[in-house]
């Protein structure tokens, strides 16, 4: 309400705020490329939570027993809530949901390139859950801190969640590495195919991200994407090791110096490809979308129509 | 009751980066009053830095009674905690 009265504070008094980690509000004013910036990335990332059904949603009817099934029902069920809470954050900053669905629709708006991918065995609900929740947490953690308010309290309620997907994906490769020589090359093939698109989720390279530098200033942004990279690398190889299965990468090797994994290039042609819908999956995912929304048009007319009938009713009463 | 002096839900947040907490509840004319009022009783001392106040009657609540059959679906599922999965020896970052 004070929004109003009081003068509208400058840019420089918005980057102090931030400067010294306070949280911005969904009142408070902020720089028009602020705002847009942040509905860019949390409608992308609500996005991702909800066409990251689509891979894991393929098994579901042939998931190997009945426990898997519930694990795998509930670990998507999350998803959509995940996608819920996104879209709630982004709301707050002036945009419908309507608007974003849209934009997904006509292609205006992305999301994580990963899900273009096939789910084509049983191991690759191991491997996504494993490998593609577990790049999900390491930048989320680091999102925990960004400056937008309700963003970071979504990624606080959503890492809280994540943690069972990843170990339910991990405990599926686990448990074909220790079965059949023929269940063990289903899972090392699986992390054949996801090992790269998971490592392309961190995006560019810190030189090449277009939006990275303002995002870093603005605190969206709390770690660069090679820095999370490594970290997820770092992490990833530790465990792969630990069930027996080999990381897909010649170059990989560890470097006493540095610390850290050192690890081949990413096929940046096959990234860009993906991104500008010329992946596998690019035009199924979003022409299933956009079924799933039509299909469900009558849903919300029936809602509307008895919330109206209601309303008329409530109204004859009185 | 009369149209007068409704009853308001008080919420605030103590500091920003943190969710809106219910502190109380106040009588007022309007929402505007309402604010007024909750500044007045809930942050005489700094309590906080944004107040949110919501008439009570516009409030769908959970009923406390009905607790067992409205959470029922949810109780038998330890496979949504990660704990339920074991981590093999050396793996200590999932």
């Amino acid at each position: 309400m004070n929004d109003n009265i009081v003068a509208l504070p400058s840019e420089e008094k918005f980057q102090a705020r931030i400067d010294a980690e306070e949280k911005i509000e969904p009142k408070d004013w902020m720089p028009e490329k602020y705002r847009q910036n942040l509905i860019r990335q949390i409608s992308q990332h609500a996005h991702s939570e909800v066409i990251g059904e689509q891979p894991e949603g393929n098994w579901i009817t042939r998931a190997p027993t009945l426990e898997r099934k519930a694990i795998l029902l509930a670990k998507v069920q999350d998803e959509a809530g995940h996608g819920l809470y996104l879209y709630s954050a982004a709301e707050t900053l002036g945009i419908t949901r309507e608007e974003m669905i849209d934009r997904l629709h006509k292609g205006i708006s992305k999301y994580a390139s990963i899900f273009n991918y096939p789910s084509l065995t049983w191991a690759d609900i191991g491997a996504i859950g494993w490998l593609v929740d577990s790049a999900a947490i390491v930048n989320q953690v680091s999102l925990q801190n960004t400056s937008y308010g309700p963003y970071a309290r979504a990624m606080v309620r959503i890492c809280k969640e994540e943690s069972f997907h990843q170990r339910q994906g991990y405990n599926i490769m686990m448990v074909l590495m220790q079965g059949s020589e023929e269940q063990r090359a289903m899972a090392q093939d699986s992390l054949n195919r996801w090992w790269w698109p998971a490592l392309m989720m961190f995006g560019p390279h810190d030189g090449e991200s277009a939006h990275s530098a303002q995002s870093m200033k603005w605190k969206i942004k709390r770690r660069s994407n090679d820095d999370l990279r490594q970290q997820y690398v770092d992490q990833a190889v530790q465990q792969a090791h630990a069930i027996g299965l080999e990381i897909p990468d010649p170059d990989l090797k560890w470097n006493e110096d540095r610390g850290h994994y050192d690890f081949g290039e990413i096929d940046w042609d096959e990234f860009e490809r993906v991104i500008s819908g010329d992946g596998l999956c690019n035009r199924q995912r979003i022409a299933h979308h956009i079924k799933a929304h039509e299909d469900g048009a009558w849903v919300r007319e029936a809602m509307a129509a008895y919330d109206s009938k209601r309303r008329a009713r409530a109204t004859d009463v009185a | 009751m009369s149209d007068h002096l409704q009853l308001y839900e008080v919420f605030i947040r103590s500091r920003r980066g943190l969710d809106h907490k219910h502190v109380g509840s106040l009588h007022a004319d309007d929402p505007e009053q309402a604010l007024e009022y909750a500044r007045d009783v809930y942050t005489r001392r700094g309590e906080g830095v944004s107040i949110w106040v919501v008439a009570s009657r516009d409030i769908t609540a959970s009923q406390e009674s009905d607790c067992e059959s409205f959470y029922d679906p949810l109780d038998d599922k330890p496979y949504r905690h990660a704990a339920m999965y074991e981590l093999p020896e050396g793996v200590d970052s999932l």
